[in-house]
């Protein structure tokens, strides 16, 4: 099976939710989930983020669900990490 | 779960930033309820004395209506605010934000606030109320029924302006006699334009 290890993704998003409850909401998707956000660009109601999302299986839809639910909006995938894990034994 | 659902009201809170309007409506306000409650105490003590019960009666109908006023101006502002709010910042994501926390935030944050508006001044109104009712009711007070309303008035007001001090962070003695003093000033108005 191929798992999602790691996405980084370009959302923009309001100053509110600031940065750390942003991530933090990314972060709760999943138990082991890992989140890297840099704030790129600040315009007078929006911020550009470049965000990092690690973990052993990423749900992207469960991401970009807390994305959307947090006023923010995915322009797009930027990078992509994945592994095949199928036992081939 | 009760924790959970306050952590997500003060989330949507912090998100419109309302916590702090909640703040000021509560102070405003419950001023506003505190100083209407003994302006009209001081003016039946000025008056020919009147029975107990009229005068509750009175100020009950003036604390029930400083609530419903609270709460319908402060709901119907703040609806209108927080729809402008939301539909800027939706043009400037160029998306829908109705589901998300704004939409909810912009829905949940009038009537908090509206509650609160309306709730300060009629929760500060009954308190004052309290003497009237426990003479009423046959309850011996230390003061005379309005004496006492006044004196809770002024407790009441002392405590706002504490409370302010704290928020300022500022000496909340100070802030607290700062209160009292605009609700002393107010008595002494009261009592010149009511010829005495």
């Amino acid at each position: 099976m191929v798992f999602v290890k790691r996405l980084v993704l370009d959302v923009l998003k309001p100053h509110q939710p600031n940065a750390l409850e942003f991530s933090r909401v990314i972060a709760e998707v999943g138990a082991d989930y890992r989140v890297r956000l840099t704030v790129l660009e600040v315009d007078e109601k929006t911020e550009t983020l470049q965000i990092t999302v690690e973990a052993s299986a990423i749900d992207f839809d469960a991401v970009q669900s807390a994305v959307t639910s947090m006023g923010g909006s995915l322009h797009s995938i930027d990078e992509v990490e994945v592994q095949n894990e199928t036992d081939s034994g | 779960m009760a924790v959970g659902l306050l952590s997500h009201i003060r989330f949507l809170l912090s998100v419109t930033q309302s916590n702090l309007i909640l703040r000021r409506y509560f102070v405003v306000n419950g001023f506003d309820g505190a100083l209407t409650m003994m302006g009209l105490i001081l003016g039946f003590l000025v008056s020919k004395p009147a029975d107990l019960e009229v005068i509750i009666n009175v100020c009950l109908g003036a604390a029930i209506a400083l609530g419903m006023s609270g709460i319908s101006s402060a709901y119907i502002s703040e609806s209108a605010e927080r729809r402008h709010a939301l539909g800027k910042l939706e043009g400037a994501m160029i998306s829908d934000l109705q589901e998300s926390t704004h939409g909810q935030a912009a829905r949940l944050a009038p009537l908090l606030v509206a509650l609160v508006n309306g709730l300060a001044p009629l929760v500060f109104s009954l308190l004052i109320l309290v003497p009237l009712w426990l003479t009423s009711l046959g309850v011996m007070l230390p003061l005379p029924p309005l004496y006492g309303a006044i004196l809770v008035a002024l407790v009441l007001v002392f405590f706002l302006g504490v409370f302010l001090g704290r928020i300022a962070d500022i000496s909340w003695l100070r802030s607290g006699l700062q209160t009292l003093l605009v609700a002393v000033v107010t008595a002494a108005l009261i009592y010149l334009f009511t010829g005495h």
